[in-house]
């Protein structure tokens, strides 16, 4: 750099020092995380929903999924009376399977448990039911999954506990457990009885 | 006692790596000699410091000396003896004493392999490379201590993760990290280039055997990891944009983009400054790699221990290690001024090309890693990045790599014409569309443009050999002849193209895979993928430290019988969890893969797949792997003498 091109010399300095500002913001971001880790304000693994706390998302009734013969739609939720559990599940879906003996042990405990086909055909889902049992009290089917998104769905099985007043109360993504029903779920449907 | 002298030698290797980072350097600057030849003696004092530490840790867990805490926590004495030796590894401390180790034989490798190199920037690049030594060895010395000691000593330890109880993971760390740390080398290199001021063809000539060893170990690393969840996860995916996969993926688009623009420094002095950028941002992104996973930060399929508090000190340590490197950087890079000129249509022109697309390629991987991060800390929302974008984000990518690939080895230094290069790759162009177009009568288009590509690159990777040898054109004894005079490194490249041609290959097969989930009695039938599939029976088998529930598959196609498959699952009772034993019979076109899931009311469940040319996507990866080891057998002979050949021709030039 002899200075006979001062004019350049600047930009290009500015530009190698590029670089090192990029690596100071990532790591101070970093940082502020790895706090907000420590601080228990932040859980890589969590999978939230927004709904939590909120009214369901309002949608138009879906179609019906064999063996039901009328789907559901947010008004119909609203109207149940009760506390109900919406599972979201499908035929493809291998912690679904997995999930269902819960669903059933429920169904026999006579907990309303209304059904949502995500994504599945209605002969694979209907097969399914036929084959493993049929927990639901209502079913319906979110062929397109355009419902689900506005549930927030992440992947299936995911279940809600809406309360009577239409309310999203408690959210589980993944397959329930006989742990998972026993220290939550069943609390809080007591809860919002 | 054994383990106290590998604590002891842990302390030892941080004192001789402190000196390794302070008296080479002081003597390249003050052109000390008896100072700066302390380099070597020292570099390799501290491999045997760690050796030794290393060794220590290993007894304790072959012997299962459980009063030693790592020990406890992940062994257990009923554990088989092959993975007691690699379970020393299998955990955090463990792990970061191997990454340790490792970066000491670097050390040690420059200082007996490097004679020839002058021995002030050998100085410089063992003193570099002592310094972030001394750094991890004095983390692991006091926040991640493999050698403590727990009291009383329990009778049994707590077992492994049964996960990891696989040979294949079991030789996955070495070779990934031998991949990670092996680019301190090259990184080591550019800081004392930039200390000294100066890059010219023969700092590219010393850089690139380090950074190929390296990339190769990498690629080898990511293809045993990519395979190891593909048979033990029992998902039947082999990638899933994990961050934990990505964070590998990162240093090794960038190492692969070093190791190209290392050749243009070499022969023809330009693109320094991005050559030695590009040198610390690969260290840089493998640092990142190793230890940011580890602080649990990023949610990943791959469970690491959460510790803030040790990822506050790793990031203190990245920083500096990585802020020192831009500092210096931003510092001295604008001493090095770039001597060679081409024109944008040449082969230095393609390896631009090549490097801008793999850096962005590396840059939309590391924007989909990282966004869910940024998305919660600037706007609190939760987010998650899976495989569609970075699908539909690399795909594009790739296809210009892809032709980049094949038509830059056509073109001459310096200045050269599109036409002929073109032109004299119409048979490759023929052969991939003829692929292209028979794929594409048979299935969907997206394979078929993936056939296409592979048959591209492997014919394409040939081309420039074929063209050197002057096949067809001259008598095949004249060709021999020519095709003789090959240089190993030639051959290198070609084959390591023609590896990634076979992974695309896989790859394109695996998006024509077949699968079915399904819940059969013993005796059913069902057909998956052209194989009627029947479960012959369930039975219970013991184990070591397991049992395990066996079924058994025939695999049959028009009646007669392809294979027997007997996919389990075992339960380990001290770790309480249960694994999946995915069974696999390949025949390299195709794999069966079948995985045994729950059983209830006398069915069970299966997941039943057929993934044509599935294993190519590894066999690829170990050609890729082996190309770099021809190039690196054929360089090995030159780092001995290195020539200046460039700084003739730039005098010349002049």
């Amino acid at each position: 750099m002899s200075g006979a091109r001062p004019a350049r010399v600047l930009p290009r300095r500015l530009l190698l020092a590029l670089p090192l500002v990029a690596a100071a913001a990532g790591g101070l971001g970093f940082y502020a995380l790895l706090r907000r880790m420590e601080a228990g304000r932040y859980d890589p693994h969590g999978v939230d929903n927004p709904l939590v706390g909120h009214a369901i998302p309002t949608f138009a009734a879906l179609p019906a999924q064999a063996p039901a013969t009328t789907g559901f739609g947010a008004a119909d939720l609203r109207a149940a009376g009760r506390p109900v559990l919406v599972n979201f599940f499908a035929s493809w879906c291998v912690p679904c399977r997995i999930e269902h003996p819960q669903l059933m042990a429920l169904a026999r405990a006579g907990v309303p448990l209304w059904g949502i086909a995500y994504k599945d055909h209605e002969a694979a889902a209907e097969a399914l039911l036929a084959e493993e049992g049929n927990p639901y009290h209502q079913l319906a089917r979110d062929e397109s999954g355009r419902v689900s998104i506005d549930w927030g769905i992440y992947g299936v099985p995911e279940t809600f506990l809406i309360d009577r007043a239409g309310i999203v109360r408690g959210h589980w993504a993944g397959p329930l457990s006989a742990d998972l029903v026993a220290s939550e779920v069943r609390p809080m449907l007591g809860k919002y009885a | 006692m054994i383990p106290e002298l590998g604590h002891f030698a842990l302390a030892l290797a941080v004192v001789l790596a402190g000196s390794q980072a302070v008296l080479p350097l002081w003597g390249a600057e003050r052109r000390d000699p008896a100072l700066m030849a302390s380099a070597p003696p020292l570099a390799i004092g501290q491999f045997l410091a760690l050796a030794l530490a290393f060794g220590a840790l290993v007894w304790s867990s072959v012997v299962s000396d459980f009063s030693v805490l790592n020990v406890a926590e992940n062994s257990q004495s009923l554990k088989p003896l092959l993975y007691k030796i690699t379970g020393a590894w299998g955990d955090h401390e463990g792990s970061i004493l191997l990454w340790c180790l490792i970066l000491a034989i670097c050390g040690a490798a420059v200082g007996i392999f490097g004679g020839a190199l002058p021995a002030a920037l050998r100085a410089r690049v063992i003193g570099v490379l002592g310094a972030t030594s001394a750094g991890f060895v004095l983390f692991s010395l006091t926040v991640s201590n493999p050698f403590v000691r727990l009291w009383p000593a329990p009778m049994e330890g707590r077992g492994m993760n049964p996960l990891l109880e696989d040979p294949g993971l079991a030789f996955h760390p070495p070779i990934l990290y031998a991949g990670y740390v092996g680019f301190a080398i090259p990184f080591a290199f550019a800081l004392a280039a930039l200390i000294e001021g100066r890059v010219d063809a023969a700092w590219g000539r010393w850089v690139r055997p380090w950074a190929l060893a390296a990339w190769a170990f990498l690629t080898g690393g990511i293809a045993l990891g990519s395979w190891w969840s593909y048979y033990v996860l029992g998902w039947g995916g082999y990638w899933f944009w994990d961050p934990v996969e990505n964070a590998s993926l990162l240093p090794w688009l960038a190492g692969t983009a070093l190791l190209h623009s290392a050749i243009v420094v070499e022969k023809r002095e330009a693109l320094k400054i991005w050559t030695v950028l590009l040198a610390i941002g690969t260290f840089s992104l493998s640092l990142c790699g190793t230890f940011l996973v580890r602080s649990g930060i990023l949610n990943s399929v791959h469970a690491f221990a959460n510790d803030p508090a040790r990822g506050v000190f790793i990031l203190v340590l990245l920083a500096l290690v990585i802020g020192t490197a831009l500092g210096l950087f931003a510092w001295r890079a604008p001493r090095l001024m770039p001597t060679g000129v081409f024109a944008p249509l040449s082969r230095e022109g393609a390896l631009v090309v090549n490097n801008i697309l793999l850096c962005a390629i590396a840059a939309v991987v590391f924007t989909g890693t990282t966004y869910p991060l940024f998305a919660q800390l600037l706007a609190g929302a939760q987010i998650s990045v899976g495989a569609p974008f970075f699908n539909a984000t690399v795909l594009p990518l790739a296809i210009p790599l892809f032709a980049a690939m094949v038509v830059g080895p056509m073109l001459s230094w310096k200045r050269a014409q599109l036409a002929p290069a073109l032109l004299r790759l119409w048979w490759v162009a023929l052969a991939a569309l003829l692929v292209g177009l028979i794929s594409a009568w048979g299935w969907a288009a997206l394979p078929a443009l993936g056939f296409a590509g592979a048959a591209w690159l492997v014919l394409g990777a040939f081309a420039p050999i074929v063209e050197r040898a002057r096949l067809f054109r001259l008598p095949l004894g004249a060709s021999w002849v020519r095709l003789s005079g090959v240089p190993l490194a030639a051959w290198g490249g070609v084959i390591a193209h023609a590896g990634l041609g076979l992974t695309t290959a896989g790859l394109s097969g695996m998006a024509l895979a077949e699968h079915r989930i399904v819940a059969v009695h013993p005796g059913e039938t069902v057909a998956v993928g052209g194989y009627d599939w029947t479960l012959l029976g369930l039975r219970d088998a013991p184990g070591p430290n397991y049992t395990a529930r066996l079924a058994e598959i025939r695999v049959a196609r028009d009646g007669r019988t392809v294979a027997i498959l007997t996919p389990g699952r075992r339960s380990y009772p001290l770790q309480r969890t249960t694994t999946t034993e995915t069974a696999i019979r390949t025949n390299l076109a195709r794999d069966l893969y079948a995985v045994l899931g729950e059983e209830h009311d006398g069915t069970a469940v299966l997941r039943l797949h057929v993934n044509p040319l599935a294993p190519w996507i590894w066999l690829g990866a170990l050609v890729m792997a082996l190309g770099g080891g021809l190039s690196l057998a054929d360089r090995r002979l030159r780092i001995g003498a290195p020539l200046r050949r460039g700084a003739a021709a730039r005098a010349a030039s002049a």
